[in-house]
């Protein structure tokens, strides 16, 4: 038996071990790097930031270390208003794509719910689909319809409702088109889940008591997909505000969001610790959404009896 | 709920999935256009495939990916079965809360902080980026979708059959070998393919952290996308398309094949 129980700590160990320490490893400890390289100051040399503590065994040397770390890059950030205009413009196209989101995907979603037993499978498989599919290709895929000789140029011009071909590419809308676009899935699945679950017999209940369809809808479905909607957009609204394929492909040089900008502060102005300090800044502005989620959540369990 | 839909319903399915599928079906057909215009068909031609297939730097990149794919995906299936069975069987331990959150944050985090993070560790560490760092990224960034995948299953799992094993004398990981995980396999192997298919698509991670000598296939395209739409990227796209489109419908067979075991049982 004592054997046995040491093969079950041992197996124990490895199951939980293993995975925890991976993840220490490659998704904690970097965060602590972003932030120590944060505060760093660029350099021409191998790495391109110091100070760089070389022994760790050397007080002196750990003690010049710490005193060579400063918040330079939080103040260029905090100063200079390209990255102040940065951060705003991605809250708001987060925002903007996750509302329409929200209003595109929750008919989708409510006419999958809706659906026959037997063809919902179907639905969310060719729902799903499009999400495996590469994700570069099908923001890629849009350039061909968006640009001024593009498909949809074409097609305006053959039905006769423009005479000149539309800029659409390179500009806001065709990066607001192309997020829809990407995380429309995204959006649909959770909607999807609260709304299937959603018993039938509520509605008819409602409707019984003699409510029209429409406050049916209103009073009831609405405010039981709630966290199927709160989930589709946290879902969506936390990876566009660092999206950067979208707009550097489909965007205009005057479409600014924060990934981008860390994307060329890194790429090509080689300088990492002021990325380093717009990733810190990234992670700052995400966890403000998180904390009121969790909020939302908590007031959730305690309104239940 | 077998009611026939409205035709609200039905307008809201037609125009979703036309959008949905619309501007990949005009991707698809455009690579067979011998014109280089979009606009204009200039008759069916394979050219632009056997263009691609002369195309020595989209080869090459072509079989990085292939190989960080499959060494990716086999390590994240391992790591991430075995995070899903600490999630679900192990109850509360130390750490369980900053477990989960390691877990799930990867899934929503910003692709940009991701690959800088871990290229900074990269570098930290001395390691040379290439090959092997872009196999660690997509490791860390794969084995939590993977983790959800197999946790839905075991979830759902029947415990009794496992103590069932063991109370006829079988050790726990002689349990786990001949009654969990032919029951979970579908869903391991549906992790597999979403690693898979999600290591084959990453531009951002892979950009941050590869070298030279190991240019993606998404970094190919990037870049060629940035110069100008190319049909050989039409034609690259569709078979890579044409790829994931299979491995999603062996997934969702298998996945099927599994829920009928599942009733089986």
């Amino acid at each position: 038996m004592a054997v046995a129980s040491l093969r079950e700590r041992a197996g124990r160990a490895i199951v939980i071990g293993l995975p925890y320490l991976w993840l220490a490893i490659f998704f904690l400890l970097p965060f602590l790097m972003v932030l120590r390289i944060s505060l760093s100051d660029p350099v021409t040399a191998q790495p391109p930031y110091e100070p760089v503590l070389r022994r760790w065994t050397s007080l002196a040397e750990w003690r010049e270390f710490l005193l060579g770390l400063d918040f330079d890059n939080f103040e260029t950030l905090w100063s200079d208003d390209l990255y102040w205009r940065a951060a705003l413009s991605s809250l708001e196209i987060a925002l903007v794509s996750t509302g329409a989101l929200l209003l595109l995907g929750y008919p989708i979603a409510y006419a999958m719910a809706r659906a026959p037993e037997r063809t919902r499978p179907l639905l969310v498989a060719l729902v799903i689909l499009p999400f495996w599919t590469s994700f570069l290709i099908r923001v890629y895929a849009w350039i061909a319809i968006l640009k001024p000789e593009g498909l949809l140029n074409a097609f305006l011009l053959w039905l006769g409702v423009i005479a000149q071909p539309l800029a659409i590419l390179n500009t806001p809308n065709a990066v607001y088109l192309g997020i829809v676009y990407a995380y429309l899935p995204f959006m649909i699945l959770p909607l999807y889940a609260s709304l299937e679950r959603l018993d039938p017999t509520l509605i008819e209940a409602a409707q019984d008591l003699g409510s029209t369809p429409s406050k049916a809808f209103w009073t009831v479905t609405v405010p039981l997909s709630l966290p199927g909607v709160v989930a589709g957009a946290l879902l969506c609204f936390i990876p566009i505000v660092g999206e950067f394929v979208i707009p550097d492909l489909l965007g205009g040089s005057d479409t600014l969001m924060i990934g981008r900008t860390l994307w060329s502060e890194f790429f090509s102005n080689r300088d990492w610790p002021l990325a380093s300090a717009v990733a810190v800044v990234l992670l700052l502005i995400l966890v403000i959404p998180i904390v009121v989620y969790r909020e939302i959540e908590a007031q959730r369990w305690e309104a239940q009896p | 709920m077998s009611r026939r839909l409205s035709w609200l319903n039905v307008t809201a399915l037609t125009f979703g999935f036309a959008f949905l599928y619309l501007p990949i079906l005009l991707l698809v057909i455009y690579s067979f256009n011998a014109s280089q215009l979009v606009t204009v068909w200039g008759g069916f031609s394979t050219k632009w495939y056997a263009a691609l297939v002369r195309n020595e730097a989209l080869r090459d990149a072509a079989w990085v990916t292939l190989r960080v794919g499959f060494l990716c995906a086999t390590v994240a299936t391992i790591l991430g079965t075995l995070a899903a069975i600490a999630l679900v069987r192990h109850g509360r331990f130390r750490g369980r809360t900053l477990f989960t959150g390691m877990v799930y944050a990867p899934l929503v985090m910003p692709e940009v902080i991701t690959g800088l993070s871990l290229l900074l560790l990269f570098v930290a560490a001395g390691l040379d980026r290439g090959f092997g760092t872009v196999t660690l990224a997509h490791i860390t960034l794969t084995m939590c979708f993977v983790t959800v995948v197999v946790q839905s299953r075991l979830v759902s799992f029947d415990r009794a059959l496992e103590e069932a094993a063991m109370d006829l004398g079988a050790t726990p990981l002689r349990a786990f070998l001949s009654v969990t995980l032919p029951l979970i396999l579908p869903a391991v192997a549906a992790g597999f393919l979403l690693a898979f298919t999600l290591s084959l698509d990453d531009l951002v991670i892979a950009s941050f952290t590869s070298g030279p000598g190991a240019t993606t296939l998404p970094m190919r395209i990037y870049s060629q996308v940035r110069l100008g739409v190319t049909p050989e990227i039409n034609a690259a796209s569709t078979l890579l398309i044409a790829l994931v489109s299979a491995g999603v419908i062996v997934a969702a067979l298998l996945t099927k094949r599994s829920a009928h075991l599942q009733g089986r049982v």
